[in-house]
């Protein structure tokens, strides 16, 4: 064996946010899903059938299926991406990885980074997939521009993403991490406008409606069906989603400590 | 291949170890650690030359990684003075400077043992090329005898092999100092001997530092020098040899049994005479 002398050059500082340690570990993150196929099955196909499934269930109410589809639309990369990521990095931190690579020059801002981008290719396979089937082989009626939906799509995962960032650093445990699915997201759920629009909900309720994230992507979803363009109320609502995603994507890296107790 | 004595090594080598400061690896002044209600590090004072390997010894619970983490920079609530490699432990610049092994494997189980070690090799040097990573991955992979599981899941390997994989990180690049938390834990006599001539080899050729912990008494005869720890205290700071003379005992077990007797009996007296 050859044990080699100390090099004179120095690697690369570590800095809050890295180009290629961002991508490292994005690719890192897509490289375990690989090896876990199923899921990889799962999170494309569960959207699609449920999008059938809702298709026949308003079958004799088209109108219905549009509302209601295209506000699944946005509400699935938001759940599954929460969900996937709420456990990925709790087993990061859980496994000690975390721990490792903090003690190693990477920046709080890669870590995050990279599990966004890994995750966010993954919802814009999965919303893209959706949003195909819905459009041309269900017959979902959109007035606007498909990449809308798609933009608002990728929004919405990165809310997911960024959410189950942020709460696995409260979980001790993947029985508390799939807990907080039904905390965080089923009050968003009733409230975003999808049971009932919001203005006839109860003031209070829709008070608090009008704070929660999901009720500006299932609004922005709405107003990709209705209108042909980009009206200033969509753009109000995508830049609501994508600044959501942003501030708890910091929240969350603010939850990643290097020294622990 | 390394030549260097497997014997007892001699205790000023670190002074004529070319390349090597003055200042010690590690200096702890007043180290304390807390830890919730419990106080794990009481007011450490004590010095780890550099380009040795210092054996940290001690029953299971007394602080051995908690001094450890402290060391790394992960460990929160730590007072006093703790310097490595010149730098306040825990400072950006070391995080290249140290490899760090965890008591528990802390490998990705869902990668490949290359995968796991190119991702490492990546965030430890990003600016290297590929080819090089690649050398350094093959390197370690030597190094810790994993060539023929190189493809094969973490999370398929035996206990011991997913340790090997996690010391294999912490030897990517040309770490100064390894900080390794019971590195040798479940791995068979073979392999045990092999990875502490590894360990030699290293201080040895590169002039690196290795701190080791253990609660594996034979390991300690083949330190340089021992810290010995009880109840969050360094009950000696020596080498092997001294630490068996001072005490008349055969062994370094014998040794430390011996110094932790006169600890408890002398906390005894102390309640006693309260």
């Amino acid at each position: 064996m050859t044990t080699t002398t100390a090099t004179a050059t120095a690697p690369a500082p570590t800095s809050a946010l890295n180009a290629s340690r961002t991508t490292a570990t994005a690719a890192r993150v897509l490289r375990q899903l690989a090896h876990d196929p199923r899921t990889i099955a799962l999170l494309l196909l569960i959207p699609c059938l449920m999008l059938i499934l809702l298709r026949y269930v308003f079958d004799g109410s088209p109108r219905t299926f549009d509302n209601i589809g295209a506000s699944l639309l946005g509400i699935f990369p938001l759940i599954t991406m929460f969900l996937v990521t709420s456990i990925a990095t709790l087993r990061e931190r859980t496994s000690g990885t975390l721990e490792r690579l903090l003690a190693m020059p990477l920046g709080k801002g890669d870590v995050i980074a990279g599990y966004a981008l890994a995750f966010g290719t993954l919802a814009i396979i999965q919303s893209a997939l959706a949003t195909g089937l819905a459009l041309w082989l269900l017959g979902l009626d959109v007035t606007g521009s498909p990449w809308l939906l798609l933009l608002v799509a990728l929004l919405d995962a990165l809310l997911g993403t960024a959410l189950g960032l942020f709460v696995s650093a409260f979980a001790a445990s993947e029985f508390q991490a799939v807990q907080f699915m039904p905390a965080v997201i089923f009050p968003q759920l009733l409230l975003c406008g999808l049971f009932t629009p919001r203005d006839n909900m109860h003031p209070v309720l829709e008070a608090i409606s009008n704070v929660l994230p999901m009720s500006y992507a299932v609004d922005g979803m709405n107003e990709v069906l209705k209108h042909t363009d980009m009206t200033a109320n969509f753009i109000r609502d995508a830049l609501i989603v994508a600044g959501c995603a942003l501030l708890v994507l910091t929240l969350g890296a603010a939850t990643l400590r290097r020294r622990t107790p | 291949m390394m030549n260097y004595s497997a014997g007892p090594p001699h205790p000023t080598a670190s002074q004529t170890t070319p390349g090597t400061t003055h200042t010690p690896a590690i200096r702890a002044e007043d180290l304390t650690v807390v830890r919730g209600p419990r106080t794990v590090l009481r007011a450490l004072n004590f010095n780890v030359p550099r380009g040795q390997i210092t054996g940290l010894l001690g029953p299971s619970g007394c602080g051995k990684s908690t001094l450890m983490r402290a060391i790394v920079g992960t460990q929160a609530k730590v007072t006093g003075t703790l310097d490595v490699l010149g730098r306040p432990a825990g400072h950006r610049t070391l995080r290249t400077r140290i490899g760090y092994v965890t008591q528990a494997p802390s490998v990705y189980d869902d990668l490949t043992v290359r995968q796991n070690l190119d991702y490492f090799a990546a965030i430890l040097d990003p600016g290297r090329t590929a080819t090089d990573r690649r050398h350094d991955v093959d390197r370690v992979l030597t190094d810790v005898d994993l060539n023929s599981h190189a493809d094969a899941l973490a999370g398929n390997l035996s206990g011991g092999q997913r340790s090997r994989v996690s010391l294999a990180v912490a030897l990517l690049g040309t770490p100064e100092l390894l900080v390794l938390d019971e590195p040798t834990v479940g791995l068979d006599p073979v392999l045990r001997r092999d990875l502490w001539n590894l360990f030699h080899a290293i201080a040895a050729d590169r002039g690196a530092t290795l701190l080791i912990s253990s609660h594996v008494m034979d390991e300690a005869e083949r330190c340089h020098r021992l810290l010995l720890m009880r109840e969050g205290e360094i009950l000696a700071d020596d080498t092997p040899d001294a630490l068996r003379a001072r005490t008349g005992a055969d062994t370094v077990e014998a040794a430390f049994l011996h110094l932790v007797d006169e600890a408890s009996a002398a906390a005894r007296n102390k309640e006693t005479t309260r």
